[in-house]
This record gives C-alpha cells, sequence and structure tokens, in this order.
C-alpha cells in the first residue's frame, strides 16, 4: 500500500516535470532567432513567402495561444504535423510527427537496449571484482581502465574504432545505416560499432559506481561479522553487501539508460545511424516546434520513466527506504 | 594539385581522370552516393529544395524540367522539344516533347505543365522561386502539346529562369492541383522509398525519355552531414561517390589509391557584400580601396587550399555566357588602396566586417586574413564573428558590411536580375546605378547577338568598378568517387554534375 502511494506521488510529480518540460523546451525555441519560415526559405527568403508561411503555421500568434493548440492536442495523444508538414502547399499526412518519429525511436531504443544489455552485466561484474581484489593489481587495472573509458570523448573513440574494425580490418561496417526491413543478424552486426562506442563510457561510470558503492558497506560492522564466521570473500558480497547496495547501482544504472537514449547523438552523427536525437537536433534548427516538442517529450518521458524505475527497485530492494524518517 | 596550376591554368578549371573518362557507358548497378545535405525537414514539395540533398535526389533524379543546362551553359530543351520567341522574349511559344509519360504510366499533357509552373506563382505560395515568376503574365494552353508564356517584360534568357530546379513537371488533377507528396515525375529514376534525413532510393525507369539513359538499375542518395563519416562511407566501400570531402584530408583520401576526386569551378561563389547606401561604403573610393586591400591570393591558398580561383568583385562565373575578366583586376596592392583612401579625403578608415562560418567553410579565417592584409594599407577591419544560428535572418543584408555566398546563375541576366538590380530582394549591397538598370531591362530583349554582348560586358564593368561587392573566391565544386564509377564530361555549373548525376554516370 505504501508502495502504491510512492509510486502515485511520483508518477504525479513526473506528469508536472513534463509538462514544465514542454513549457521550458516551447518557450526555448521561440526564443531562438529566426523561426521555421526563414530557416526553411534561408537565403532564398523573400517578405512575401515568409509571411505566408507564417500564416499558415500559425506563427504570427500569440505565444501562449500556440502553446495551448499543443498540449491539448497532445494530451489526447496526437501530436500533430511537422511544420513541413503544415508549411507545404498540399498537407503531406505521411509527415504526422508520431509517424516521423516511429522509426527512428526503435532505432534509438534498439540501440540504447543493445548497450545496455552488454554493459550493465559487465559493469556490475567489473565492479564487483574490483572490490574482491581490492588495492590489488586487478582493483587498480579496473579503476585506471573505468576511470579512462569515461574521460575519452565518445567521438575519439568512434573513430578509432572505425579506423581499426572497418577500415584497415573490415570486421564491421562503418556506418551503421539501419532499415527497417533489415534481418536481426545484419541489424546487430550493422550497430556492433555504435553500441560498443556507447558501451565503453557507460561500463565504465557503472563499475566506478559500483565499486564506490560497495566500498564503505564492506567496512561495516555485519559484513566483519559474516568474514568471521568464514564465509568466502564472494559470497559475502554477493549475499550480504550487494543487497544494501542496490540502491546506489540501480540509480547510476538508471542514470546511464538515460543518457543512452539521450545523448547518443554524436554516435548517431558518425555512424550515420538514424535515430532521434539527430532529429531533435534538425528540428531545432530549422525550427520545427512540434518535432521539438515530441523529442523532449519522449527525453523526458525516458529521464522520468528511468528515475521512477530505479526509485521503486531501490525501495523493493532495501525496506528501509519505505518508511523514511 | 598546386593553387598555381589551377588558377593560371584554364579557367573554367576541370581536371578529369583520364581513365574514366574514356570508358563506354554500361548499363547496370546498385549507385550511392553520400550528400552533404539533407535534413528531416526535407519534403518532396518542389518550392522547398533549398540545399543540394533535393536538388540532387529529386530534381536530377526523379523529375524533369521543361528547360535544362546543359554541360557548355547552354538553355535546352528537357521535356519542352523546342522554344522560340518571336518578339524578342516577350512571348514564348513552347512545344511539348510527345510520348513521355509519368512513373505512373499517366502521360504528359500540357495541363500538368501550366499547373506544375504555376504552383509556384499562385497566391499565398510559399516556394522559394514565387518571385522568379513575378514577370509572367499568363501561360496558354494552345492545344496540340502547345503552349505560350507572356511576359510583361522582353527577356530572352527566359529559358534558364525555367532551367531551376525548382521548376519540374509533375502530374496534376482536374482542378489544376499538381500531386508531389507521392514523388511521380518524368526522370530517369522512379521514387521507391524517402527517409526524410536519411536516405532516398529510386529505381530505374525504363520509359525513361532519353535515350540510352539512364545507366544504374539503382540508386541510392544518403544525407551525412558529417565529413569525416563521409570519408569512412567511401574508403570503407558503403558508397560510391562523395560529396564535399574535407579539403583538408584531400591528399590522404588520394593517397589510399581507392578513389579519384573531381573538381570544377562552377557558378558558385563566396563573397564580402557592403551597403553602398550606408558609409562609409557610399563612396566609390572607399569601396575600391576595400578592393585593393583584400589579398585574394592568400586566401584562396590558405584557407581553401587552391579549391578555385580568384574572384575579380564580377559575380559572373568564367562559364556563364557573355562572361569577361574587367580590367583593372584588382589584386592585392596596399599602396593603391591608400591612394584610393586618400582620393575620399582618408588616411585611415576602420571598418566593421560581420562574418560566420554558417555561410561558407572557412569564412572567419578568410575575414580575419582580409584584416591582416588590410592593416597594411591602413585600413582597420573588425572582424565581428556571428552566431550560425540565425545569421541569414539577423545579419545578412542587415548589417552593412557582411559575408555571403551565391550558388550563382547560368545566365548573366538571371545573376545580374537577382543580385544586382534596384529593388531585387536579394540586392545585398543595395547598389542602384541608373545606367546598369537601363541596360539590364534593355539587354534583356535585344535581339543583335553582339550588341547584346556588350551590353553585358558593360554591365559586368560597371559592377567591377562601381559596385559593393567584393567577390573573393569562386569555389570549386570538390567530390571524391571510388574507381568503379565512370562518367563523361561533367557540367560545371552546379555540384554532382549539373545535379544530374544518376542520370549520366555509369559503372565502369
Amino acid at each position: 500500500m505504501r508502495l502504491f502511494t510512492i509510486l502515485l506521488q511520483r508518477l504525479t510529480l513526473g506528469v508536472v516535470t513534463i509538462v514544465a518540460v514542454s513549457m521550458l523546451i516551447f518557450l526555448c525555441v521561440s526564443i531562438l532567432p529566426g523561426d521555421f519560415a526563414s530557416n526553411i526559405l534561408g537565403q532564398s527568403a523573400t517578405e512575401e513567402t515568409v509571411a505566408a508561411f507564417r500564416e499558415v503555421l500559425g506563427l504570427d500568434r500569440p505565444l501562449v495561444l500556440r502553446y495551448w493548440d499543443w498540449i491539448s492536442q497532445a494530451v489526447t495523444g496526437d501530436l500533430g504535423y511537422s511544420f513541413t508538414a503544415i508549411g507545404s502547399q498540399t498537407l503531406d499526412t505521411s509527415r504526422s510527427v508520431s509517424a516521423l518519429l516511429g522509426e527512428r525511436l526503435y532505432n534509438t531504443l534498439f540501440l540504447a537496449g543493445l548497450a545496455a544489455a552488454a554493459a550493465i552485466p559487465v559493469a556490475v561484474a567489473l565492479g564487483v571484482s574490483a572490490v574482491i581484489y581490492r588495492g590489488g593489481l586487478v582493483d587498480r587495472a579496473i579503476t585506471v581502465c573505468s576511470i579512462s573509458a569515461i574521460s575519452v570523448p565518445e567521438f575519439l573513440v568512434s573513430y578509432i574504432l572505425i579506423v581499426y574494425l572497418a577500415i584497415q580490418f573490415p570486421i564491421f561496417h562503418a556506418m551503421s545505416y539501419v532499415t527497417e526491413d533489415m534481418g536481426l543478424w545484419e541489424r546487430l552486426a550493422r550497430c556492433a560499432l555504435p553500441a560498443f562506442t556507447l558501451f565503453i563510457p557507460v561500463v565504465g561510470h557503472m563499475t566506478r559506481m559500483t565499486r564506490a558503492s560497495l566500498m564503505p558497506i564492506l567496512s561495516s560492522a555485519y559484513i566483519e561479522t559474516a568474514r568471521l564466521k568464514g564465509m568466502s570473500n564472494l559470497r559475502i558480497i554477493l549475499t550480504h553487501a550487494l543487497p544494501n547496495a542496490w540502491a546506489p547501482i540501480v540509480a547510476v544504472i538508471a542514470l546511464n539508460m538515460a543518457y543512452l537514449v539521450v545523448g547518443a547523438v554524436v554516435v548517431e552523427v558518425v555512424f550515420v545511424y538514424p535515430g532521434v536525437g539527430q532529429m531533435m537536433v534538425d528540428s531545432v534548427a530549422k525550427r520545427d516546434i512540434p518535432v521539438v516538442q515530441a523529442c523532449a517529450l519522449i527525453f523526458s518521458v525516458v529521464y522520468i520513466a528511468c528515475n521512477l524505475l530505479a526509485d521503486l527497485i531501490a525501495i523493493a530492494s532495501n525496506p528501509r527506504l519505505l518508511h523514511p524518517r | 594539385m598546386g593553387a598555381g596550376g589551377l588558377a593560371a591554368g584554364s579557367i573554367f578549371a576541370q581536371l578529369l581522370p583520364s581513365g574514366a573518362y574514356a570508358s563506354e557507358p554500361k548499363s547496370g548497378g546498385f549507385a550511392r552516393f553520400a550528400l552533404a545535405n539533407g535534413a528531416t525537414t526535407d519534403t518532396l514539395d518542389p518550392g522547398s529544395w533549398a540545399d543540394t540533398f533535393g536538388q540532387t535526389a529529386f530534381y536530377g533524379t526523379i523529375f524533369n524540367g521543361l528547360i535544362e543546362v546543359d554541360r557548355e551553359g547552354n538553355a535546352v530543351g528537357d521535356l519542352a522539344e523546342s522554344f522560340e520567341t518571336p518578339d524578342g522574349g516577350k512571348t514564348w511559344h513552347f512545344v511539348l516533347r510527345s510520348g513521355v509519360t509519368f512513373h505512373d504510366g499517366r502521360s504528359l499533357t500540357v495541363h500538368d505543365v501550366i499547373s506544375s509552373i504555376l504552383f509556384h506563382g499562385k497566391e499565398g505560395s510559399r516556394s522559394a522561386v514565387k518571385s522568379l515568376l513575378t514577370p509572367v503574365e499568363s501561360i496558354t494552353d494552345d492545344g496540340d502539346g502547345k503552349f505560350t508564356i507572356a511576359l510583361s517584360q522582353g527577356n530572352i534568357d527566359f529559358p534558364y529562369v525555367l532551367a531551376d530546379q525548382h521548376f519540374v513537371m509533375m502530374p496534376a488533377d482536374e482542378g489544376g492541383e499538381i500531386d508531389w507528396v507521392k514523388g511521380i515525375g518524368t526522370g530517369p529514376f522512379v521514387l521507391e522509398s524517402f527517409r526524410p534525413g536519411i536516405s532516398v532510393i529510386a529505381t530505374k525507369n525504363p520509359n525513361y525519355h532519353k535515350p540510352g539513359l539512364p545507366h544504374f538499375d539503382k540508386v541510392e542518395f544518403l544525407a551525412i552531414t558529417d565529413p569525416a563519416a563521409r570519408a569512412t562511407a567511401l574508403l570503407s566501400g558503403e558508397v560510391n561517390y562523395i560529396a564535399s570531402p574535407d579539403l583538408k584530408t584531400l591528399p590522404l583520401l588520394e593517397r589510399s589509391g581507392k578513389v579519384e576526386i573531381l573538381e570544377s569551378t562552377g557558378l558558385g561563389h563566396y563573397t564580402f557584400p557592403m551597403n553602398v547606401q550606408i558609409a562609409p561604403f557610399d563612396d566609390v573610393n572607399v569601396r575600391t580601396a576595400l578592393k585593393y586591400a583584400i589579398d585574394r591570393e592568400e586566401i584562396l591558398n590558405k584557407v581553401f587550399n587552391g579549391h578555385g580561383l580568384v574572384g575579380n568583385d564580377n559575380p559572373i562565373a568564367p562559364s556563364v555566357k557573355f562572361s569577361i575578366n574587367p580590367e583593372p583586376v584588382y589584386s592585392y596592392d596596399p599602396e593603391k588602396a591608400k591612394e584610393y583612401l586618400a582620393k575620399s579625403g582618408l588616411d585611415s578608415l576602420s571598418v566593421q566586417l560581420h562574418v560566420s562560418d554558417v555561410v561558407f567553410p572557412g569564412c572567419v579565417d578568410a575575414a580575419l586574413l582580409y584584416k591582416e592584409s588590410a592593416a597594411k594599407a591602413n585600413i582597420e577591419i573588425e572582424v565581428i564573428r556571428e552566431p550560425a544560428d540565425g545569421y541569414f535572418d539577423n545579419i545578412w543584408m542587415k548589417r552593412p558590411w557582411v559575408a555571403s555566398f551565391w550558388s550563382g546563375r547560368a545566365s548573366a541576366d538571371a545573376m545580374f536580375t537577382t543580385s544586382q538590380a534596384k529593388g531585387a530582394p536579394w540586392n545585398e549591397t543595395a547598389w542602384e546605378d541608373p545606367h546598369f538598370n537601363e541596360l539590364l531591362v534593355a539587354a534583356r530583349s535585344e535581339m543583335d547577338p553582339d550588341k547584346r554582348r556588350q551590353m553585358y560586358e558593360e554591365m559586368q564593368q560597371l559592377v567591377h568598378d562601381e559596385g559593393g561587392n567584393i567577390v573573393i573566391i569562386f569555389n570549386n565544386f570538390v567530390s571524391a568517387y571510388d574507381k568503379k564509377l565512370a562518367h563523361g564530361k561533367v557540367a560545371p555549373h552546379w555540384d554532382h554534375d549539373g545535379f544530374r548525376i544518376a542520370e549520366r554516370w555509369w559503372f565502369a
């Protein structure tokens, strides 16, 4: 029951956050210099055509009204049409925001899922190993590697991977161009390098966090007791220490999951991967507000959902959190 | 390749690999081209094709216009079988090519043609070429595949207007609305799939009206905006052709031994236009001083690695009909700059130049080199770096002295009409010389070719002497492709073989 109340409370807060984020993004895109009309026409803009565009897109109406129109549609699940569809002289019905997002969202989630599926077990295993052999060579090696993995920028990692694994030794594809009708194996092969690029910093981050959460617990009294009972190091960590360390570890995993969905723009560009990040960048550049809003909505939902899930897992794994003092 | 060789050799810098030139065209194959533009906001709406993605993947691949510009720069009939003007360019009679069908089997009719043109000009149109149709008074169907376009003012170069990439022919319904959403055209390839910001795939049109074309069975255009990603896509064999390789790494690309480089000087140029109605640029001597104070050779070599042709403040490219290189040629001369400065009663000058790398790659560097060279002529240029976002909205044509670029026009008339004529929406320099404008109007309907030539030469001289433009360089189109591809003589005017690479190239 208590868990249900917390869930309800968090969900309400989540919805409030999403609305606030959508307002903020709408405002920010509107404050940016230029609008869709002047951006799409660029150098060929004349006053007349820009005015015609603004009228048909409703850009001449007050900001508050435009936002109200958008949100009242969005709550019914209708994300509307891209400005490119409304601005064209015939409404291109294939350009609804949801249709545009569909394929790309699937691609983004697929790539994030692939990287996460590999990263989570590896990171937890590495973190636990570092703790088992704490202070030793293995621990130091893991620490050095994970800090390096976090520090090296992704574009550098991707170019190194491309040079060695796609051009010099053409094992993988340099371009992760995927299509909807591609088989699973081919898709996996195409996604290997970008997934690996995303995998590296995420593993580093999660390994560090797993190690850091376990370390203080290992010096607590009940672990000492377990050790005095003669339990093996591995068993102490898995059955006694880890359950108490789950909360921070899950929290950092959730944060990294959100990062995999939201922060993959650079990787998408380098590997020519058709994901949501590239779409949001394009849309912000062209001030295509309905698409920007939809991307922002998806990103904030991902963030909030990941964090909510992390909280729930943490609470479930540690009943004390149900009764905060 | 040496910069000197480019500049000193034929002004029509066209470097062709000899091997690829000789082979006989062969049919078949799936060719993939990586373009440097393309965004999720791209559409098939012909009024919107603002960059090389729409222009190459749509105009040059799926569609045809009435008129096209051939490799020599002449306006020739494409879907129009013939065209003529009896009265100095005021009335134009067209005969439509017969037997042309759209990809869905419908026949091309005059009704389709009229609807496709009027699409851009009608009330409330948001087409980028709406203003080009202002002189069109009426289009009438004369029956039997013939039609007549009447202009409010004679223009012998009107066919060049219709050769614009936006004027493509699409099927129209009975009410005269064209159906562009499905992407049905008459072009060499039939649209198979279009994923905005990702790719366009098209398959060979077996009923294409140009005999023997196209050669490929299937083509794909990919939007790859990152130059490094384009280079790796080419080197790893994912694509056969890439647009605009990074000029700094071009020698490395050549050294791989797998690729050929294609380079041609087109119509495009990079400029620093001054508003001649605002002080100090309202003084022609100040303008001339600034024209002498820029070291174009240095900018060409240092910023563009020699991939271009130095400008002489004449926006008419050497490959355009009637083009001249007006005297005196403005080469860097700080003493002359000081002289002209003295003529306007000044011994030093301090001006601001607003630039951004969004205008053309290397724009800020070019401006900084200009600042250095001008300093020796007692001209202090304050280079102001503006944000890329909204540059064309807030800076270009708003500040007195800015950076700009032109993709160019295939005729001198079209270039002058859009960029120098009084009242033209893109007259960046606000230059309104009465004699120039008289000549411009008169030349449009001058039937005597010699007189016409003289008029255009005089106009170029006027722009060169008194206009507010600093033409830094004519930029080269550079692209790289794997050695499997072959082609004939390449059209220099626009990138990617005049945007028609899919139609003209083949696998050797």
